[in-house]
Protein backbone atom coordinates (compact mmCIF):
# COMPACT_ATOMS: atom_id res chain seq x y z
CA UNK A 1 0.00 0.00 0.00
CA UNK A 2 1.17 3.54 -0.59
CA UNK A 3 -0.38 6.93 0.00
CA UNK A 4 -2.63 8.41 -2.64
CA UNK A 5 -1.29 11.45 -4.47
CA UNK A 6 -4.32 11.74 -6.74
CA UNK A 7 -6.96 14.31 -5.76
CA UNK A 8 -9.09 12.62 -3.10
CA UNK A 9 -10.68 15.46 -1.10
CA UNK A 10 -14.39 15.42 -1.76
CA UNK A 11 -14.98 19.20 -1.85
CA UNK A 12 -11.58 20.91 -2.06
CA UNK A 13 -12.80 24.51 -1.68
CA UNK A 14 -15.16 23.69 1.17
CA UNK A 15 -12.43 21.72 2.96
CA UNK A 16 -9.92 24.57 2.58
CA UNK A 17 -12.46 27.05 3.90
CA UNK A 18 -13.21 24.80 6.90
CA UNK A 19 -9.51 24.43 7.67
CA UNK A 20 -8.56 28.11 7.43
CA UNK A 21 -11.75 29.29 9.11
CA UNK A 22 -10.86 27.10 12.11
CA UNK A 23 -7.69 29.18 12.55
CA UNK A 24 -9.03 32.57 11.50
CA UNK A 25 -9.16 34.02 15.00
CA UNK A 26 -6.23 32.06 16.49
CA UNK A 27 -2.82 33.40 17.38
CA UNK A 28 -0.01 32.00 15.28
CA UNK A 29 1.12 29.81 18.18
CA UNK A 30 -2.38 28.42 18.74
CA UNK A 31 -2.69 27.70 15.01
CA UNK A 32 0.64 25.84 15.06
CA UNK A 33 -0.47 23.82 18.05
CA UNK A 34 -3.72 22.98 16.29
CA UNK A 35 -1.79 21.87 13.19
CA UNK A 36 0.31 19.50 15.32
CA UNK A 37 -2.81 17.97 16.85
CA UNK A 38 -4.42 17.72 13.42
CA UNK A 39 -1.39 15.87 11.99
CA UNK A 40 -1.55 13.36 14.83
CA UNK A 41 -5.28 12.80 14.36
CA UNK A 42 -4.88 12.26 10.61
CA UNK A 43 -1.81 10.05 11.18
CA UNK A 44 -3.92 7.81 13.39
CA UNK A 45 -6.47 7.59 10.59
CA UNK A 46 -3.75 6.45 8.18
CA UNK A 47 -2.11 4.07 10.65
CA UNK A 48 0.20 2.26 8.24
CA UNK A 49 3.86 2.92 9.08
CA UNK A 50 5.12 2.87 5.49
CA UNK A 51 2.44 5.34 4.42
CA UNK A 52 3.26 7.64 7.31
CA UNK A 53 6.95 7.55 6.46
CA UNK A 54 6.18 8.34 2.83
CA UNK A 55 4.02 11.29 3.86
CA UNK A 56 6.68 12.64 6.20
CA UNK A 57 9.32 12.38 3.48
CA UNK A 58 7.09 14.21 0.99
CA UNK A 59 6.30 17.00 3.39
CA UNK A 60 9.96 17.62 4.38
CA UNK B 1 -8.83 59.63 -24.40
CA UNK B 2 -7.53 56.09 -24.79
CA UNK B 3 -4.94 55.17 -27.39
CA UNK B 4 -7.10 52.44 -28.83
CA UNK B 5 -10.66 53.67 -28.33
CA UNK B 6 -12.67 56.85 -28.87
CA UNK B 7 -15.60 57.15 -26.54
CA UNK B 8 -18.89 57.82 -28.30
CA UNK B 9 -21.06 60.63 -26.99
CA UNK B 10 -24.74 59.81 -27.21
CA UNK B 11 -27.23 62.60 -27.77
CA UNK B 12 -29.40 63.83 -24.97
CA UNK B 13 -32.95 64.26 -26.22
CA UNK B 14 -35.70 65.81 -24.14
CA UNK B 15 -38.56 63.33 -23.94
CA UNK B 16 -42.05 64.33 -25.11
CA UNK B 17 -43.40 63.59 -21.64
CA UNK B 18 -40.99 66.05 -20.04
CA UNK B 19 -41.83 68.64 -22.68
CA UNK B 20 -45.56 68.23 -22.20
CA UNK B 21 -45.43 67.82 -18.42
CA UNK B 22 -47.83 64.90 -18.65
CA UNK B 23 -46.94 62.04 -16.27
CA UNK B 24 -47.00 58.73 -18.15
CA UNK B 25 -47.22 55.20 -16.71
CA UNK B 26 -44.65 52.95 -18.41
CA UNK B 27 -44.65 49.16 -18.21
CA UNK B 28 -40.94 48.89 -17.50
CA UNK B 29 -38.34 51.50 -16.62
CA UNK B 30 -34.75 50.28 -16.45
CA UNK B 31 -32.34 52.41 -14.44
CA UNK B 32 -28.76 52.25 -15.72
CA UNK B 33 -27.45 51.62 -19.26
CA UNK B 34 -24.47 49.47 -18.32
CA UNK B 35 -24.15 45.84 -19.43
CA UNK B 36 -27.12 44.77 -17.27
CA UNK B 37 -29.49 47.58 -18.20
CA UNK B 38 -28.73 47.19 -21.90
CA UNK B 39 -29.11 43.40 -21.76
CA UNK B 40 -32.39 43.88 -19.92
CA UNK B 41 -33.64 46.29 -22.57
CA UNK B 42 -32.78 43.88 -25.39
CA UNK B 43 -34.13 40.81 -23.63
CA UNK B 44 -37.39 42.46 -22.52
CA UNK B 45 -37.88 43.84 -26.04
CA UNK B 46 -37.17 40.38 -27.48
CA UNK B 47 -40.12 39.18 -25.39
CA UNK B 48 -42.30 41.96 -26.76
CA UNK B 49 -42.13 44.48 -23.91
CA UNK B 50 -41.78 48.22 -24.43
CA UNK B 51 -39.03 49.58 -22.18
CA UNK B 52 -37.53 52.93 -21.19
CA UNK B 53 -33.87 52.95 -20.15
CA UNK B 54 -32.56 55.87 -18.07
CA UNK B 55 -28.84 56.60 -17.71
CA UNK B 56 -27.28 59.55 -15.90
CA UNK B 57 -24.33 59.63 -18.33
CA UNK B 58 -24.07 59.76 -22.13
CA UNK B 59 -21.29 57.38 -23.03
CA UNK B 60 -20.12 53.81 -22.48
CA UNK B 61 -18.01 52.51 -19.61
CA UNK B 62 -14.87 54.57 -19.13
CA UNK B 63 -11.98 52.13 -18.82
CA UNK B 64 -12.23 48.49 -19.74
CA UNK B 65 -13.52 47.38 -16.29
CA UNK B 66 -15.21 44.00 -16.81
CA UNK B 67 -13.07 41.94 -19.16
CA UNK B 68 -13.96 38.23 -19.09
CA UNK B 69 -17.27 37.04 -20.50
CA UNK B 70 -18.28 33.45 -19.91
CA UNK B 71 -20.08 30.90 -22.05
CA UNK B 72 -23.53 31.25 -20.48
CA UNK B 73 -23.93 35.05 -20.81
CA UNK B 74 -22.59 34.74 -24.37
CA UNK B 75 -25.29 32.13 -25.05
CA UNK B 76 -27.86 34.60 -23.73
CA UNK B 77 -26.47 37.37 -25.93
CA UNK B 78 -26.52 34.88 -28.82
CA UNK B 79 -30.24 34.34 -28.19
CA UNK B 80 -30.56 38.15 -28.43
CA UNK B 81 -28.59 38.18 -31.70
CA UNK B 82 -25.62 40.23 -30.46
CA UNK B 83 -23.01 37.62 -29.54
CA UNK B 84 -21.38 37.38 -32.97
CA UNK B 85 -19.90 40.89 -32.80
CA UNK B 86 -18.57 40.18 -29.33
CA UNK B 87 -17.07 36.85 -30.38
CA UNK B 88 -15.52 38.41 -33.49
CA UNK B 89 -13.91 41.24 -31.56
CA UNK B 90 -13.13 39.39 -28.35
CA UNK B 91 -10.16 37.22 -27.56
CA UNK B 92 -11.03 33.58 -27.03
CA UNK B 93 -9.19 31.70 -24.30
CA UNK B 94 -9.55 28.64 -22.15
CA UNK B 95 -6.17 28.00 -20.55
CA UNK B 96 -5.10 29.42 -17.23
CA UNK B 97 -1.65 29.10 -15.71
CA UNK B 98 -0.80 29.60 -12.06
CA UNK B 99 2.68 30.48 -10.86
CA UNK B 100 4.13 30.44 -7.34
CA UNK B 101 7.20 32.63 -7.09
CA UNK B 102 8.63 32.13 -10.58
CA UNK B 103 7.60 28.53 -11.12
CA UNK B 104 4.52 27.26 -12.89
CA UNK B 105 2.54 25.07 -10.51
CA UNK B 106 -0.74 24.43 -12.24
CA UNK B 107 -2.57 24.74 -15.59
CA UNK B 108 -6.32 24.51 -16.07
CA UNK B 109 -8.53 24.14 -19.12
CA UNK B 110 -11.96 25.75 -18.82
CA UNK B 111 -13.75 23.84 -21.55
CA UNK B 112 -12.18 20.45 -21.98
CA UNK B 113 -15.22 19.29 -23.99
CA UNK B 114 -15.88 19.98 -27.69
CA UNK B 115 -19.26 20.41 -29.34
CA UNK B 116 -20.44 23.77 -27.98
CA UNK B 117 -21.24 26.77 -30.18
CA UNK B 118 -19.94 29.28 -27.64
CA UNK B 119 -16.39 29.16 -26.21
CA UNK B 120 -15.66 28.92 -22.49
CA UNK B 121 -14.58 32.54 -22.24
CA UNK B 122 -13.76 35.61 -24.26
CA UNK B 123 -11.99 38.74 -23.09
CA UNK B 124 -13.37 42.02 -24.35
CA UNK B 125 -13.22 45.55 -23.00
CA UNK B 126 -16.52 46.56 -21.43
CA UNK B 127 -16.84 49.65 -23.66
CA UNK B 128 -17.02 47.49 -26.80
CA UNK B 129 -19.67 45.30 -25.24
CA UNK B 130 -21.76 48.35 -24.31
CA UNK B 131 -21.22 50.00 -27.68
CA UNK B 132 -22.59 46.94 -29.50
CA UNK B 133 -25.57 46.74 -27.19
CA UNK B 134 -26.36 50.45 -27.48
CA UNK B 135 -26.35 50.09 -31.28
CA UNK B 136 -28.76 47.13 -31.03
CA UNK B 137 -31.01 49.08 -28.64
CA UNK B 138 -31.10 52.09 -30.95
CA UNK B 139 -32.33 49.87 -33.79
CA UNK B 140 -35.13 48.40 -31.67
CA UNK B 141 -38.43 50.34 -31.80
CA UNK B 142 -39.50 48.89 -28.44
CA UNK B 143 -36.50 50.43 -26.62
CA UNK B 144 -36.44 54.09 -25.60
CA UNK B 145 -32.89 54.80 -24.45
CA UNK B 146 -32.59 58.13 -22.64
CA UNK B 147 -29.18 59.60 -21.82
CA UNK B 148 -28.54 62.26 -19.16
CA UNK B 149 -31.56 61.09 -17.20
CA UNK B 150 -30.79 60.72 -13.50
CA UNK B 151 -33.33 59.27 -11.08
CA UNK B 152 -33.36 61.60 -8.06
CA UNK B 153 -36.33 60.21 -6.13
CA UNK B 154 -38.44 57.08 -6.12
CA UNK B 155 -41.70 56.29 -4.31
CA UNK B 156 -43.18 52.82 -4.39
CA UNK B 157 -46.88 51.96 -4.39
CA UNK B 158 -48.65 48.60 -4.45
CA UNK B 159 -48.74 48.30 -8.20
CA UNK B 160 -46.39 50.95 -9.54
CA UNK B 161 -43.50 53.27 -8.68
CA UNK B 162 -43.12 57.01 -9.15
CA UNK B 163 -39.77 58.34 -10.29
CA UNK B 164 -38.47 61.89 -10.28
CA UNK B 165 -35.92 62.21 -13.07
CA UNK B 166 -33.43 65.02 -13.58
CA UNK B 167 -32.25 65.99 -17.07
CA UNK B 168 -30.46 69.06 -18.45
CA UNK B 169 -34.01 70.50 -18.80
CA UNK B 170 -34.88 70.06 -15.13
CA UNK B 171 -36.83 67.49 -13.14
CA UNK B 172 -39.92 65.63 -14.34
CA UNK B 173 -41.98 62.71 -13.03
CA UNK B 174 -42.55 59.28 -14.52
CA UNK B 175 -44.47 56.22 -13.36
CA UNK B 176 -43.55 52.60 -13.98
CA UNK B 177 -45.39 49.36 -13.36
CA UNK B 178 -41.97 47.81 -12.80
CA UNK B 179 -38.59 49.42 -12.15
CA UNK B 180 -35.48 47.38 -12.90
CA UNK B 181 -32.51 48.71 -10.92
CA UNK B 182 -29.36 48.04 -12.94
CA UNK B 183 -27.50 51.00 -11.47
CA UNK B 184 -24.46 49.17 -10.20
CA UNK B 185 -22.78 48.44 -6.89
CA UNK B 186 -23.42 51.96 -5.59
CA UNK B 187 -27.09 51.79 -6.61
CA UNK B 188 -29.07 54.94 -5.78
CA UNK B 189 -32.29 52.99 -6.23
CA UNK B 190 -31.23 50.54 -3.53
CA UNK B 191 -30.72 53.44 -1.15
CA UNK B 192 -34.06 54.99 -2.16
CA UNK B 193 -36.04 51.85 -1.33
CA UNK B 194 -34.03 51.34 1.86
CA UNK B 195 -32.83 47.84 0.97
CA UNK B 196 -30.07 46.28 3.06
CA UNK B 197 -26.83 45.48 1.25
CA UNK B 198 -24.60 43.60 3.62
CA UNK B 199 -21.65 41.24 3.46
CA UNK B 200 -17.91 41.09 3.88
CA UNK B 201 -15.43 43.88 3.03
CA UNK B 202 -11.88 42.82 2.23
CA UNK B 203 -9.00 44.80 3.62
CA UNK B 204 -6.86 44.83 0.53
CA UNK B 205 -6.32 47.03 -2.50
CA UNK B 206 -5.62 46.15 -6.10
CA UNK B 207 -4.19 48.18 -8.97
CA UNK B 208 -5.59 47.34 -12.39
CA UNK B 209 -3.74 48.75 -15.36
CA UNK B 210 -4.56 48.32 -19.03
CA UNK B 211 -1.53 48.66 -21.25
CA UNK B 212 -1.06 48.57 -25.02
CA UNK B 213 1.81 46.39 -26.17
CA UNK B 214 2.80 44.10 -28.99
CA UNK B 215 3.92 41.02 -27.14
CA UNK B 216 3.97 37.35 -27.80
CA UNK B 217 2.62 36.26 -24.45
CA UNK B 218 0.03 33.57 -25.21
CA UNK B 219 -3.71 34.21 -24.92
CA UNK B 220 -3.97 32.64 -21.49
CA UNK B 221 -4.76 33.82 -18.01
CA UNK B 222 -1.52 34.03 -16.02
CA UNK B 223 -1.78 34.35 -12.28
CA UNK B 224 1.17 34.69 -9.92
CA UNK B 225 1.26 34.13 -6.19
CA UNK B 226 4.15 36.00 -4.60
CA UNK B 227 6.18 36.50 -7.79
CA UNK B 228 9.75 37.78 -7.59
CA UNK B 229 8.70 40.90 -9.55
CA UNK B 230 6.03 41.77 -6.99
CA UNK B 231 7.04 40.14 -3.72
CA UNK B 232 4.53 39.18 -1.11
CA UNK B 233 1.50 39.93 -3.34
CA UNK B 234 -0.36 38.43 -6.29
CA UNK B 235 -0.48 39.55 -9.93
CA UNK B 236 -2.48 38.78 -13.07
CA UNK B 237 -1.88 39.17 -16.81
CA UNK B 238 -4.65 38.76 -19.36
CA UNK B 239 -5.08 39.77 -23.00
CA UNK B 240 -7.92 41.89 -24.40
CA UNK B 241 -8.68 43.15 -27.92
CA UNK B 242 -6.56 45.72 -29.80
CA UNK B 243 -3.31 44.53 -28.14
CA UNK B 244 -4.57 45.82 -24.81
CA UNK B 245 -3.48 43.75 -21.82
CA UNK B 246 -5.05 43.73 -18.39
CA UNK B 247 -2.57 43.74 -15.52
CA UNK B 248 -3.66 43.38 -11.94
CA UNK B 249 -1.42 43.93 -8.93
CA UNK B 250 -2.37 43.23 -5.34
CA UNK B 251 -1.14 46.18 -3.28
CA UNK B 252 -2.05 45.43 0.33
CA UNK B 253 -4.27 47.42 2.66
CA UNK B 254 -1.64 49.98 3.69
CA UNK B 255 -1.11 51.29 0.14
CA UNK B 256 -2.32 54.78 -0.77
CA UNK B 257 -4.66 54.60 -3.77
CA UNK B 258 -3.93 58.17 -4.88
CA UNK B 259 -0.18 57.52 -4.91
CA UNK B 260 -0.52 54.14 -6.59
CA UNK B 261 -2.65 55.56 -9.41
CA UNK B 262 0.13 57.88 -10.60
CA UNK B 263 1.76 56.75 -13.85
CA UNK B 264 5.26 57.21 -12.40
CA UNK B 265 4.41 54.58 -9.81
CA UNK B 266 2.53 52.24 -12.16
CA UNK B 267 5.14 52.09 -14.90
CA UNK B 268 7.93 50.52 -12.78
CA UNK B 269 5.50 47.83 -11.60
CA UNK B 270 4.54 47.05 -15.20
CA UNK B 271 8.18 46.92 -16.32
CA UNK B 272 9.03 44.56 -13.49
CA UNK B 273 6.27 42.22 -14.69
CA UNK B 274 6.65 42.25 -18.48
CA UNK B 275 10.37 43.04 -18.75
CA UNK B 276 12.27 46.29 -19.08
CA UNK B 277 12.76 45.98 -22.83
CA UNK B 278 9.11 45.55 -23.80
CA UNK B 279 7.57 48.73 -25.19
CA UNK B 280 4.13 49.62 -23.91
CA UNK B 281 1.78 52.52 -23.30
CA UNK B 282 -0.40 52.92 -20.26
CA UNK B 283 -4.04 53.00 -21.36
CA UNK B 284 -6.09 53.16 -18.18
CA UNK B 285 -5.57 52.42 -14.50
CA UNK B 286 -7.65 52.21 -11.39
CA UNK B 287 -7.13 51.22 -7.75
CA UNK B 288 -9.95 49.32 -6.16
CA UNK B 289 -10.95 47.46 -3.05
CA UNK B 290 -13.88 45.13 -2.90
CA UNK B 291 -16.67 43.57 -0.96
CA UNK B 292 -18.79 40.46 -1.26
CA UNK B 293 -22.40 41.38 -0.46
CA UNK B 294 -26.00 40.94 -1.59
CA UNK B 295 -29.20 42.93 -1.37
CA UNK B 296 -31.65 41.44 1.16
CA UNK B 297 -34.46 40.90 -1.39
CA UNK B 298 -34.05 41.08 -5.18
CA UNK B 299 -37.68 42.19 -5.29
CA UNK B 300 -38.85 45.22 -3.30
CA UNK B 301 -42.49 45.54 -4.37
CA UNK B 302 -42.38 46.82 -7.93
CA UNK B 303 -38.61 47.40 -7.86
CA UNK B 304 -36.35 44.55 -9.00
CA UNK B 305 -32.59 44.56 -8.52
CA UNK B 306 -30.19 42.98 -11.01
CA UNK B 307 -26.43 42.80 -11.55
CA UNK B 308 -24.08 44.65 -9.19
CA UNK B 309 -27.02 46.60 -7.75
CA UNK B 310 -28.20 43.24 -6.37
CA UNK B 311 -24.90 41.57 -5.55
CA UNK B 312 -21.26 42.53 -5.51
CA UNK B 313 -18.43 40.01 -5.68
CA UNK B 314 -14.64 40.18 -5.79
CA UNK B 315 -13.29 40.18 -9.35
CA UNK B 316 -11.58 36.78 -9.01
CA UNK B 317 -13.64 34.39 -11.10
CA UNK B 318 -15.29 36.95 -13.39
CA UNK B 319 -18.54 36.46 -11.53
CA UNK B 320 -19.88 40.03 -11.63
CA UNK B 321 -21.13 40.86 -15.11
CA UNK B 322 -21.48 37.19 -15.99
CA UNK B 323 -23.96 36.47 -13.24
CA UNK B 324 -25.76 39.78 -13.80
CA UNK B 325 -26.64 38.81 -17.36
CA UNK B 326 -28.13 35.60 -16.00
CA UNK B 327 -30.29 37.67 -13.63
CA UNK B 328 -31.81 39.33 -16.67
CA UNK B 329 -32.23 36.01 -18.52
CA UNK B 330 -34.13 34.70 -15.51
CA UNK B 331 -36.31 37.78 -15.13
CA UNK B 332 -37.30 38.67 -18.68
CA UNK B 333 -39.75 35.85 -19.51
CA UNK B 334 -41.32 36.05 -16.06
CA UNK B 335 -41.81 39.81 -16.27
CA UNK B 336 -43.29 39.50 -19.76
CA UNK B 337 -45.77 36.82 -18.60
CA UNK B 338 -46.82 38.84 -15.53
CA UNK B 339 -47.15 42.13 -17.40
CA UNK B 340 -49.42 40.42 -19.93
CA UNK B 341 -51.47 38.85 -17.11
CA UNK B 342 -50.53 35.40 -18.38
CA UNK B 343 -49.03 34.34 -15.05
CA UNK B 344 -49.59 35.41 -11.43
CA UNK B 345 -47.28 37.95 -9.82
CA UNK B 346 -45.86 35.12 -7.69
CA UNK B 347 -43.81 34.15 -10.75
CA UNK B 348 -41.74 37.30 -10.12
CA UNK B 349 -41.01 36.10 -6.58
CA UNK B 350 -39.24 33.09 -8.06
CA UNK B 351 -36.76 35.61 -9.51
CA UNK B 352 -35.52 36.20 -5.97
CA UNK B 353 -35.62 32.48 -5.09
CA UNK B 354 -33.52 31.49 -8.08
CA UNK B 355 -31.17 34.42 -8.48
CA UNK B 356 -30.47 35.01 -4.79
CA UNK B 357 -29.55 31.31 -4.66
CA UNK B 358 -27.16 31.88 -7.59
CA UNK B 359 -25.82 35.08 -6.00
CA UNK B 360 -25.06 33.24 -2.78
CA UNK B 361 -23.21 30.56 -4.73
CA UNK B 362 -21.17 33.27 -6.47
CA UNK B 363 -20.50 35.03 -3.18
CA UNK B 364 -19.31 31.77 -1.61
CA UNK B 365 -16.95 31.01 -4.49
CA UNK B 366 -15.72 34.57 -4.70
CA UNK B 367 -15.10 34.78 -0.95
CA UNK B 368 -13.17 31.49 -0.97
CA UNK B 369 -10.98 32.67 -3.85
CA UNK B 370 -10.32 35.97 -2.13
CA UNK B 371 -9.42 34.22 1.12
CA UNK B 372 -6.93 32.05 -0.77
CA UNK B 373 -5.41 34.98 -2.67
CA UNK B 374 -5.28 37.36 0.30
CA UNK B 375 -4.76 35.18 3.40
CA UNK B 376 -6.20 36.71 6.54
CA UNK B 377 -3.45 35.61 8.94
CA UNK B 378 -0.13 33.78 9.07
CA UNK B 379 -1.83 30.46 9.62
CA UNK B 380 -3.80 30.64 6.38
CA UNK B 381 -0.81 32.07 4.50
CA UNK B 382 1.15 29.01 5.63
CA UNK B 383 -1.54 26.69 4.26
CA UNK B 384 -1.77 28.69 1.04
CA UNK B 385 1.97 28.43 0.48
CA UNK B 386 1.95 24.74 1.39
CA UNK B 387 -0.73 24.07 -1.22
CA UNK B 388 1.23 25.99 -3.85
CA UNK B 389 4.55 24.32 -3.10
CA UNK B 390 2.97 20.85 -3.22
CA UNK B 391 0.92 21.57 -6.36
CA UNK B 392 3.92 21.70 -8.66
CA UNK B 393 4.81 18.03 -8.17
CA UNK B 394 1.67 16.53 -6.70
CA UNK B 395 -1.64 16.37 -8.47
CA UNK B 396 -3.61 15.99 -5.24
CA UNK B 397 -2.87 19.56 -4.17
CA UNK B 398 -3.96 21.18 -7.42
CA UNK B 399 -7.72 21.25 -6.78
CA UNK B 400 -6.91 23.28 -3.65
CA UNK B 401 -5.15 26.02 -5.65
CA UNK B 402 -7.65 28.85 -5.95
CA UNK B 403 -6.76 31.83 -8.13
CA UNK B 404 -10.45 32.40 -8.88
CA UNK B 405 -13.10 29.81 -9.69
CA UNK B 406 -14.28 31.08 -13.03
CA UNK B 407 -17.95 31.82 -13.55
CA UNK B 408 -20.22 28.91 -14.42
CA UNK B 409 -24.03 28.96 -14.18
CA UNK B 410 -25.53 27.96 -10.84
CA UNK B 411 -28.27 25.32 -11.33
CA UNK B 412 -31.51 26.34 -9.57
CA UNK B 413 -31.70 22.97 -7.85
CA UNK B 414 -33.95 24.23 -5.06
CA UNK B 415 -36.30 26.25 -7.24
CA UNK B 416 -40.05 26.05 -6.54
CA UNK B 417 -40.54 26.07 -10.33
CA UNK B 418 -38.87 22.66 -10.75
CA UNK B 419 -40.72 19.37 -10.92
CA UNK B 420 -38.75 16.65 -9.13
CA UNK B 421 -37.47 13.65 -11.08
CA UNK B 422 -39.58 10.50 -10.82
CA UNK B 423 -36.97 8.20 -12.39
CA UNK B 424 -33.18 7.84 -12.39
CA UNK B 425 -30.90 9.80 -14.67
CA UNK B 426 -27.23 10.15 -15.54
CA UNK B 427 -25.46 13.35 -16.49
CA UNK B 428 -25.84 16.98 -15.55
CA UNK B 429 -29.28 18.01 -16.81
CA UNK B 430 -31.12 17.97 -13.47
CA UNK B 431 -34.17 20.25 -13.18
CA UNK B 432 -33.03 23.84 -12.63
CA UNK B 433 -29.95 23.46 -14.85
CA UNK B 434 -29.44 25.52 -18.00
CA UNK B 435 -29.75 23.42 -21.12
CA UNK B 436 -26.51 22.06 -22.58
CA UNK B 437 -25.69 22.86 -26.17
CA UNK B 438 -24.79 20.22 -28.77
CA UNK B 439 -23.97 20.23 -32.48
CA UNK B 440 -26.94 19.10 -34.60
CA UNK B 441 -28.23 19.23 -38.15
CA UNK B 442 -31.55 20.79 -39.13
CA UNK B 443 -32.78 19.99 -42.67
CA UNK B 444 -29.23 18.96 -43.57
CA UNK B 445 -27.69 22.21 -42.30
CA UNK B 446 -25.21 22.38 -39.40
CA UNK B 447 -26.67 24.06 -36.35
CA UNK B 448 -26.78 24.05 -32.57
CA UNK B 449 -29.33 22.68 -30.17
CA UNK B 450 -29.66 25.95 -28.24
CA UNK B 451 -30.66 27.71 -31.45
CA UNK B 452 -33.86 25.65 -31.39
CA UNK B 453 -34.72 26.88 -27.88
CA UNK B 454 -35.32 30.54 -28.54
CA UNK B 455 -38.93 31.46 -27.81
CA UNK B 456 -41.20 30.05 -25.13
CA UNK B 457 -41.37 26.67 -23.45
CA UNK B 458 -40.04 23.67 -25.35
CA UNK B 459 -40.30 19.90 -25.13
CA UNK B 460 -37.05 18.23 -26.13
CA UNK B 461 -37.80 14.60 -26.93
CA UNK B 462 -35.46 11.65 -27.47
CA UNK B 463 -36.76 8.29 -28.64
CA UNK B 464 -40.38 8.68 -27.51
CA UNK B 465 -43.66 9.13 -29.34
CA UNK B 466 -44.55 12.81 -28.83
CA UNK B 467 -47.81 14.65 -29.42
CA UNK B 468 -48.58 18.39 -29.08
CA UNK B 469 -49.46 19.50 -25.52
CA UNK B 470 -51.95 22.36 -25.29
CA UNK B 471 -51.06 24.93 -22.63
CA UNK B 472 -52.42 28.25 -23.92
CA UNK B 473 -49.71 30.90 -24.34
CA UNK B 474 -47.26 28.49 -22.69
CA UNK B 475 -47.85 25.72 -25.24
CA UNK B 476 -44.41 24.18 -25.65
CA UNK B 477 -42.67 23.88 -28.99
CA UNK B 478 -42.04 20.21 -29.81
CA UNK B 479 -38.42 19.47 -30.65
CA UNK B 480 -38.03 15.79 -31.45
CA UNK B 481 -34.63 14.19 -32.06
CA UNK B 482 -34.55 12.44 -35.42
CA UNK B 483 -37.48 14.51 -36.69
CA UNK B 484 -36.92 18.21 -35.96
CA UNK B 485 -33.15 17.80 -35.81
CA UNK B 486 -30.50 15.15 -36.43
CA UNK B 487 -28.28 14.38 -33.48
CA UNK B 488 -25.45 13.58 -35.88
CA UNK B 489 -22.65 13.43 -33.33
CA UNK B 490 -24.84 11.76 -30.70
CA UNK B 491 -23.85 14.46 -28.23
CA UNK B 492 -27.36 15.79 -27.60
CA UNK B 493 -28.59 12.35 -26.61
CA UNK B 494 -25.46 11.79 -24.50
CA UNK B 495 -25.68 15.14 -22.67
CA UNK B 496 -29.41 14.68 -21.97
CA UNK B 497 -29.13 10.96 -21.13
CA UNK B 498 -31.63 10.34 -23.90
CA UNK B 499 -30.54 6.88 -25.08
CA UNK B 500 -33.39 5.11 -23.27
CA UNK B 501 -36.00 7.72 -24.18
CA UNK B 502 -36.42 11.10 -22.54
CA UNK B 503 -38.63 14.17 -22.63
CA UNK B 504 -37.39 17.48 -21.19
CA UNK B 505 -39.59 20.47 -20.44
CA UNK B 506 -37.37 23.51 -21.02
CA UNK B 507 -38.31 27.01 -19.86
CA UNK B 508 -38.13 30.15 -22.01
CA UNK B 509 -34.76 30.94 -20.36
CA UNK B 510 -33.38 27.58 -21.55
CA UNK B 511 -33.46 25.96 -18.12
CA UNK B 512 -34.73 22.44 -17.50
CA UNK B 513 -38.04 22.57 -15.60
CA UNK B 514 -38.82 18.83 -15.58
CA UNK B 515 -37.97 15.56 -17.34
CA UNK B 516 -39.50 12.13 -17.71
CA UNK B 517 -38.77 8.74 -19.17
CA UNK B 518 -42.19 8.55 -20.81
CA UNK B 519 -44.38 11.09 -22.62
CA UNK B 520 -47.39 11.99 -20.44
CA UNK B 521 -49.29 15.13 -21.50
CA UNK B 522 -50.93 15.53 -18.08
CA UNK B 523 -47.60 15.46 -16.26
CA UNK B 524 -46.22 17.96 -18.77
CA UNK B 525 -49.17 20.33 -18.23
CA UNK B 526 -48.74 20.07 -14.47
CA UNK B 527 -45.04 20.88 -14.79
CA UNK B 528 -45.79 23.92 -16.96
CA UNK B 529 -48.29 25.08 -14.36
CA UNK B 530 -45.62 24.69 -11.68
CA UNK B 531 -42.95 26.46 -13.76
CA UNK B 532 -45.28 29.43 -14.26
CA UNK B 533 -46.25 29.73 -10.58
CA UNK B 534 -49.69 28.30 -11.32
CA UNK B 535 -50.58 30.06 -14.57
CA UNK B 536 -52.40 26.99 -15.91
CA UNK B 537 -54.10 25.83 -12.74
Amino acid sequence: MSITLKPNIEKPDAFYEMLTDAQRDMSDEDANDMNARLVLILANQIGDMDDLKQAIDLAK
Amino acid sequence: MLNTYDFPEFDYVQSPEQTSGETLRHDVVIVGAGPMGLTAALDFAARGLKVVVLDDNNTVSVGSRAVCYAKRPLEIWDRLGIAKQMLDKGIEWKLGRVFFRDQEVYTFDLLPEDGHKIPAFINLQQYYLEEYMVAACEKNPLIDLRWKHKVVALHTHDDYAELAVETPNGIFNMEASWVIACDGANSDIRRMVGADFTGQFFQDRFLIADIVMKADFPTERWFWFNPDFHRGQSALLHKQSDDVWRLDFQLGWDSDPEVEKRPENIIPRVKAMIGHDVKFELEWASVYQFACRRVDQLRHGRVLFAGDAAHQVSPFGARGANTGVQDIDNLSWKLAAVLRDEAPEALIDSYHDERAFAADDNLLNSTRSTDFITPKNNASRRYRNAVLSLAKSHEFARPLVNSGRLSTPTPYVESPLNTADDSTWNGLMVPGTCAADAPIKVAGQDGWLLELLREGFALLVFGLEATPVEAGVFTPKLIVAGKDFEDTAGLASERYDGQDGAVYLIRPDQHVAARWRSFDAEKIRAAIARATAGALS
